[in-house]
């Protein structure tokens, strides 16, 4: 029997490089990385400078462990360099080109060759596979289209599968919902606060989401509690995907059907662990900032990229048979932290209090304020038919209950504030979690 | 007998009041009274309408989140000393009251009428009806 009828029911076969042996697996990546990084001298200025002041050529990298001389490449590289100066391919033999939101500034570019879009796919097909979806699913892709990576990512990955894809791209609730019921759709691809947004109307609106199975959401950090909300409210199965602009865009890793862990293709990624403060590479298993490194791309190598995502590498083997390796959820960035009276939060950690509520739902926005020199921290949180009561005794004690929520998990006193439904921003894209409006 | 009662979650800004009115205001649905509930940061807006049913869907069509709790209009004596009557009969009785108000849309020069949300409306009931209370029914009311 071939390889990959081994695991029950048999994968896809554009996944047989899930199941390679890591001896297998360690060879095809340490090639890969050698031509990618010579690639990346012969080709792009930025990286040919780093190297020669360190002392090395491509051949300098005779082992994996070599990669760990090489510079870091950061978000700031990508804009100093603004638009093409990291490409390693001519513009003819670039067919596509995607740019970042930029909320600062000036967006970042990212480049495909053909076999970059090529690559893109197959693990997004990969990636599909690995969350259940098949060929007869109907897909309907809530990601944007346009220059953000998810929308044309999932796109041709759900198409390369052989799944019914509907492009319907972000936005349009009412739209949303009534595809969803009358073409009978099975998956559905958006950010997972959309697609909370989107049971929540479909409750109100009696929207028939039974045929709905699968959900595959990214391009935001979100909680086990929230995944947990999910599924049982709309009784879909929720996997997270991950991925960044700046390495392919979705697709660079998923979480199988154990749910635990993500897993990178690493065959075309290869993740590392550092300490995002003196950048020495932690062992397995040591929470740290997530580096990647493109093995395969050719329009736009990225060496050592700092995702400013905290994970860890999870040591163990997964059940579901796969050898590349997982990451533990990420839930917070480093730059999504924020520092309250020398407390460090994230977003994530208030999500998790305000859900372990009952009845309430993770519409929040942080505000941080700062008063007499002394840091306020108010999270907003909106109320829902679920936990709204005539008695303001009652409000009054679920206020009580989040804030102590909220602090039992920051160690930080918070001040909760109950707003009416659908005053927060609701998002189309990525939720924005936190307004400092401190003047620091 | 119970009247339905519609519960709105406000905030504490200026037009949160106005919004839901307006939205009744435009279905055509005609207020019997209003109480207002608030804190320094929330408000309760409890409304008695005509159409409780009606009323609640076109509200929450626009978007707000609306209770439907059950309140019992009790008859009062319109003289000194009239409501204290009723609420003795109530304590004596046992009945918890979670908050009460005033419906003005039907008093009289000889009675008025008092909006109470028991804690178990359904025992209130029949505790009222064997102390003697007169509890109105919605056709005498709306």
């Amino acid at each position: 029997m071939s390889a990959w009828n081994d695991p029950p029911g048999g994968f896809h076969p554009v996944s047989a490089p899930d199941y390679l042996p890591r001896e297998q697996l360690r060879a095809v990546q340490l090639q890969r990385l050698q031509s990618v990084v010579a690639r990346a001298y012969d080709h792009v200025a930025l990286f040919r400078t780093r190297m020669d002041e360190r002392g090395l050529t491509p051949a300098s990298i005779a082992s994996l462990g070599d990669i760990a001389q090489l510079s870091f490449t950061v978000k700031t590289d990508l804009r100093d360099t603004y638009p093409f100066g990291l490409f390693a391919s001519p513009m003819e033999e670039i067919v596509r080109l995607h740019a970042s939101s930029g909320t600062t500034g000036k967006p970042i570019v990212v480049a495909y060759t053909q076999a970059d879009l090529d690559v893109w796919s197959e693990v997004m097909v990969r990636s599909f596979a690995a969350c259940g979806v098949h060929r007869g699913d109907v897909v309907q892709n809530a990601y944007g289209y346009g220059l953000f990576t998810g929308g044309l990512g999932a796109h041709y990955g759900a198409e390369a599968l052989g799944a019914t894809v509907i492009p319907i791209s972000g936005g349009n609730t009412e739209r949303q919902l009534m595809v969803i019921q009358d073409f009978g759709v099975t998956a559905i691809c958006c950010t997972p606060s959309y697609f909370l947004h989107l049971a929540e109307s479909a409750k109100e609106m009696k929207i028939d989401f039974s045929k709905l199975r699968v959900g595959v959401f990214g391009a935001e950090p979100w909680s086990e509690a929230m995944r947990d909300r999910i599924q049982q409210d709309s009784g879909i199965k929720a996997h997270d995907i991950y991925g960044l602009s700046e390495i392919i865009g979705p697709g660079v890793g998923v979480e199988c059907a154990a749910q635990h862990g993500v897993h990178i293709f690493e065959d075309h990624f290869y993740p590392e662990i550092i300490d995002p403060e003196s950048g020495v590479v932690l062992r397995d298993g040591a929470e740290g900032e997530l580096v990647l490194t493109t093995l395969s791309k050719q329009a736009m190598p990225m060496i050592r990229y700092r995702t400013r995502d905290i994970t860890s590498i999870i040591p163990e083997a997964c059940e579901c048979g796969r050898t590349i390796r997982r990451i533990s959820r990420i839930n917070r960035r480093s730059d999504d932290m924020v520092i309250i009276r020398g407390v460090n939060v994230f977003p994530s950690q208030v999500e998790t209090a305000l859900l372990r509520v009952e009845g309430t739902l993770p519409h929040y926005q942080i505000v941080l304020t700062r008063e007499k020199g002394l840091d306020q921290m108010e999270v907003k949180v909106e109320v829902t038919p679920e936990v709204f009561s005539d008695e303001i005794r009652k409000l009054e004690t679920l206020q009580h209950h989040l804030e102590s929520s909220v602090e039992n998990i920051l160690g930080l006193r918070v001040k909760v504030t109950l707003v009416g439904p659908r005053t927060l921003a609701r998002s189309e894209g990525k939720a924005k979690r936190v307004t400092d409006l401190r003047n620091v | 007998m119970k009247l339905k009662q519609l519960s709105l979650f406000l905030e504490n800004r200026p037009g949160q009041l106005r919004a839901p009115l307006e939205a009744l205001g435009r279905a055509r649905i005609d207020l019997l009274t209003m109480t207002l509930a608030d804190t320094a940061q929330f408000g309760i807006l409890r409304l008695i309408v005509a159409d409780p049913e009606r009323a609640r869907k076109v509200l929450q069509d626009d978007g707000m989140v609306v209770n439907v709790t059950e309140v019992v209009p009790i008859q009062v004596d319109n003289r000194p000393g009239g409501l204290a009557a009723v609420l003795a009969s109530i304590e004596e009785a046992g009945l918890g009251v979670e908050y009460m108000y005033d419906f003005a849309a039907r008093a009289t020069p000889d009675r008025a009428v008092i909006i109470f949300r028991f804690e178990d409306p359904d025992r209130a009931l029949v505790v009222l009806a064997a102390a003697g209370v007169r509890v109105l029914t919605s056709e005498e009311l709306l």
